[in-house]
């Protein structure tokens, strides 16, 4: 599943990163009917996380009223260098991941 | 009461094109070579965050498209295993300001090759492969990757003799009643600019940032999607994705818009 992330490469120790994820997702209602009044079955991405250094530091759960194409921008601590990484899933059990590293200077 | 009656009282029966006053007018090119009025691009009529999120490169819902797109110019496809990249190279250098040349005249067998059909030819007589059907996922995102590497370039579709013919016909149906509405492109999109479509502010109709992400579409779409919509908007029939008289008018669009900028991947509510 594609994503773009944007995440620094680098940051001070004790300043806040502004981190954004966008994944590609149809984010499907299951309120939406076909030509034969069949409802296409609900499929979105019911929770994304984000891991700091193996910590959780975000996580969302998402249902029907999110558009498609989630866009997510939160903030977080810069406490060490490390990995970030970010987790999500839909309902077809498909889910996704992208990693990215940060360095902390002091 | 009789159908003669009511026929009768029909507004758009006498009501004629030249009683709304034009904001501007194209007259009738003397030479060979028409120039293209300068216009207002779409983005300006849009409200304060549909242009921040247009702007914004990561934000805008489109360059999801733009980053699949350039995945798919370096992944081989077909028998032969060629890639886009295996001709083109980088695209960031080969494709810059080339999609912002069409729609152009295919001269060998004078069809009108917007940016779509440039792709599917090189799919099918290049890379041996099958064309890709509009709408598709990979062909959004190739056409979305191809006119990003223009962002910022202008618009540069001219006309000469050989074009001509189809520019003409492009204008032709840009100033034809149709539909039940019995409304022309040019009623909407040079005549009434700037006045309210329901909620919707009218625009000059410029296609310089298609493919665009429509909120109401949640997806990306062509500018053949956007031009059927009208097509179903005046309640006239909808030409088939792909039909000369779509192209025409592309070409038509394309000239008009000519001396904008590049905005793909444009954003629309």
């Amino acid at each position: 599943m594609l994503a773009r992330i944007q995440v620094p490469s680098q940051a001070r120790r004790g300043e806040v990163m502004t981190i954004r994820i966008s994944i590609q997702h149809a984010m499907e209602t299951g309120y939406r009917l076909d030509d034969f009044g069949r409802a296409y079955p609900k499929n979105v991405i019911h929770t994304l996380s984000c891991h700091y250094g193996g910590k959780e530091v975000f996580r969302a759960e998402m249902g029907s009223g999110i558009a498609a194409n989630p866009y997510f921008e939160f903030y977080v601590l810069a406490d060490q260098s490390g990995e970030l990484r970010f987790e999500w899933q839909d309902d077809s059990g498909v889910g996704g991941a992208e990693r990215a590293t940060v360095q902390v200077v002091t | 009461m009789s159908i003669g009656i009511w026929c009768a009282v029909t507004p758009w029966s006498s009501h004629s094109a030249e009683s709304i006053p034009p904001i501007f007018s194209i007259s009738p090119p003397a030479s060979s070579t028409p120039l293209a009025p300068l216009g207002r691009s779409g983005i300006t009529f849009a409200s304060p965050d549909i242009r921040q999120l247009q702007a914004d490169n990561f934000a805008n819902p489109g360059m999801l498209w733009v980053t699949r797109g350039e995945t798919i110019w370096r992944t081989p496809s077909g028998v032969k295993g060629q890639a886009c990249a295996s001709c083109h190279q980088d695209a960031q250098q080969s494709m810059q300001g080339v999609s912002a040349r069409y729609p152009r005249l295919d001269t060998g067998r004078g069809t009108i090759l917007n940016i779509e059909g440039q792709i599917n030819r090189c799919r099918q007589e290049q890379q041996a492969t099958t064309p890709w059907v509009y709408e598709s996922a990979d062909l959004l995102a190739m056409t979305a990757y191809l006119n990003y590497q223009s962002r910022g370039m202008p618009i540069a579709v001219t006309i000469d003799t050989d074009n001509r013919t189809q520019w003409e016909r492009g204008k032709a149906i840009f100033h034809r009643r149709q539909g039940q509405m019995n409304l022309a492109c040019v009623h909407c999109h040079e005549q009434l600019v700037g006045r309210k479509l329901l909620t919707d502010t009218l625009s000059e109709g410029h296609g310089n940032a298609y493919p665009i992400y429509r909120l109401e579409w949640q997806t990306v779409g062509s500018l053949q999607r956007r031009l059927r919509s009208c097509f179903n908007g005046v309640r006239a029939a909808i030409p088939d994705y792909g039909a000369e008289e779509l192209l025409a008018l592309e070409l038509y669009l394309g000239w008009r818009s000519s001396g904008l900028t590049v905005e793909a991947p444009g954003v629309r509510r």
